[in-house]
């Protein structure tokens, strides 16, 4: 029996009713369109799984179909806001974070436009779709490119409101989200700051720096840990570039181990990120990297993936309990 | 003497500052050491049509409501950067150490340091699209400018051009104009041997673009097409401008030999190219 949250398979007619996170996309925008910015919105035959077709239907005149085509997408995005308009183009985060990698890197990054991609079903999130449709990878391409700021938000209420934020952030911004159905970690008052982690807790023992969707069962992990008596920490990175080190070495100094989670490759992700400012900053912790263990992850609905390769709450803990 | 509507002085004026960028273009490349000359040769006539009679631009060069140049052959910048250092977009003495260590002028052209570049450009097959986002933006903001985007014929093999050739039509962007500078020639030998890409006015009409075919070194034919496509308001379609044109054209010994994609030209070579073009210019007066 599946948890609510567990779904084994999904609709996508159903969906934006069921996926907070990403009606947010598309709701956000409106009260942002509606507020004054110049918001546009764009797509590659993605408008139903991404709930742009709310935003579509009430600023047609802002919203561009692109079909199947996320280079062109990408590379008109900038040509968009080269006149003043601040385009959030939002397709899948394989197809975008890695197929149209160097359009982003050229034409976005290094031409300094205000695009904000939005890479939806991260991760292993679409499950049973196949190598094809996971995006493992998309931290590390981002990552390594100047001048694009790199967001993985954990839920709905934190991608909101770094979404209003985006508005008026001079960088372009890459967001990596989930399949919508990810679990809500707070409530919509929470504030959140691009590039400021959210502590949760420093643990003597151990703390988790977690992104994404991991940060539900991460949470989870720290609450159960430390009701067995055990000093479990959490940070939320829901800014993975730039990130904030000074985060990092507080709970390096604190704590004996860091350990990473994260729904991506272990290599040049999240774990690399933290790897980094260890490695240059000598500190009492001991580091561990968990994620995809640099591999192509197998066929199975998504809520079997995360607890084979122990991303869900139940896994975490696990991992973290082997480092007590 | 031509029957056109173009003035002599106009024509006199285009044919000029064609030849003024192929000379430029010789002594930039003289300092760089390496550069592709054939590849400006063969659409210096497009840039002075364009900047000196058919785009609609300002001495602001980030004047909103200006038409812009798009470039997907951007290895042709160095015969861009004389134009818009002549229209004073920057100080001249900016292309005295053009790629020197820190210059804003490299062998591509960059918006984000160079004056007048409206986008920037290197990887072949992104410019299409560059300029169909303009397109869309300049609609979102109620803006009526055209996006020249100048091609090259090499680039033709690109996916992405297509992508946006679709995108254009679909989206019905009249004010996008692409030009494509069918010199023939890519850098691995003649664009179809290497992969063929004719029957290319059929392939742009079964995209859903409205196209014409032009002599490109014909200054007085180009700018009338150039005009007269910019003028039409009620084409409602995107409009694809093949110019057909010579790599490496205004230099003999550049004409015959295409392996001049890229190269150098000795200083002997360069003042003996620079004496064919500034005699070719002394026999037309």
């Amino acid at each position: 029996m599946n948890a609510p949250d567990s779904k084994d398979s999904w609709q996508y007619r159903e969906l934006n009713t069921r996926a907070p996170s990403l009606s947010v996309l598309s709701d956000t925008l409106i009260e942002l369109a509606e507020a004054g910015h110049p918001v546009a919105a764009g797509t590659a035959d993605l408008q139903h799984s991404n709930g742009l077709v709310g935003f579509a239907r009430k600023f047609p005149e802002r919203f561009v179909q692109f079909g199947i085509s996320e280079q062109n997408m990408v590379s008109a995005a900038a040509g968009i806001a080269t006149t003043g308009m601040i385009p959030y183009v939002a397709t899948f985060a394989s197809f975008l974070g890695l197929l149209a990698c160097e359009q982003i890197r050229m034409d976005v990054a290094y031409c300094a436009q205000p695009v904000r991609l939005i890479g939806h079903h991260t991760g292993i999130s679409l499950g049973f779709y196949g190598t094809s449709h996971h995006a493992t990878e998309d931290i590390s391409t981002t990552r390594a490119i100047a001048d694009l700021t790199v967001i993985s938000p954990a839920d709905g209420a934190q991608f909101a409101q770094l979404l209003r934020e985006s508005a008026t952030y001079e960088e372009p911004i890459y967001f990596r989200i989930g399949r919508g159905h990810d679990p809500a970690v707070y409530d919509s008052q929470e504030p959140f700051k691009i590039g400021k982690a959210k502590t949760h807790a420093i643990g003597k023992d151990v703390t988790i720096i977690a992104c994404g969707y991991c940060v539900h069962g991460a949470k989870a992990a720290m609450k159960t840990l430390n009701a067995k008596g055990h000093s479990v920490g959490l940070i939320d990175m829901h800014t993975v570039k730039p990130l904030d080190e000074e985060a990092v070495l507080k709970a390096a100094k604190a704590s004996k181990v860091i350990l990473t989670v994260e729904e991506h490759n272990i290599l040049g992700g999240l774990g690399s990120a933290v790897a980094e400012v260890l490695a240059e900053n000598p500190a009492k912790a001991r580091l561990k990297r968990h994620g995809i263990m640099d591999e192509y992850a197998l066929i199975a609905p998504p809520t079997h993936l995360y607890r084979h390769y122990k991303l869900d709450a139940a896994g975490i803990e696990d991992v973290a309990a082997s480092l007590l | 003497m031509q029957n056109t509507t173009l003035s002599q002085e106009r024509i006199d004026l285009l044919e000029d500052r064609a030849q003024f960028v192929r000379l430029e273009t010789i002594r930039l490349i003289e300092i760089a050491k390496v550069g592709h000359y054939s590849s400006v040769f063969s659409c210096a006539e497009i840039f002075a049509s364009l900047y000196y009679d058919v785009m609609n631009i300002s001495d602001n060069p980030a004047w909103p409501e200006r038409d812009r140049f798009l470039m997907g052959k951007g290895h042709a910048a160095v015969g861009l950067f004389p134009i818009l250092a002549d229209l004073g977009y920057f100080d001249k003495s900016w292309l005295d150490d053009y790629t020197r260590l820190g210059s804003p002028l490299g062998d591509h052209p960059d918006m984000r340091k160079v004056p007048g570049v409206d986008f920037s450009s290197g990887s072949i097959g992104h410019a299409l699209s560059n300029g169909v986002g303009m397109m869309h933006g300049a609609r979102m903001q109620g803006l009526d400018f055209n996006a020249f985007v100048l091609l090259g014929d090499g680039e033709m093999q690109e996916g992405q051009v297509w992508e946006a050739a679709l995108n254009a039509a679909s989206h019905k962007l009249s004010n996008l104009i692409a030009i494509v500078d069918r010199n023939g020639y890519q850098l691995d030998g003649k664009v179809d041997d290497v992969i063929a890409i004719e029957p290319l006015d059929e392939k742009w009409r079964s995209f859903g673009w409205e196209v014409h075919v032009v002599d490109g070194h014909d200054v007085v034919a180009l700018t009338e097409l150039l005009r007269k496509v910019k003028a039409d308001k009620g084409r409602g379609k995107p409009c694809c401008v093949i110019a057909k044109t010579l790599k490496g054209k205004g230099i003999d010994f550049m004409e015959t030999e295409p392996g001049w994609h890229l190269g150098y030209l000795s200083p002997e070579d360069s003042e003996r190219a620079r004496q064919v073009i500034l005699s070719a210019k002394g026999a037309r007066q």
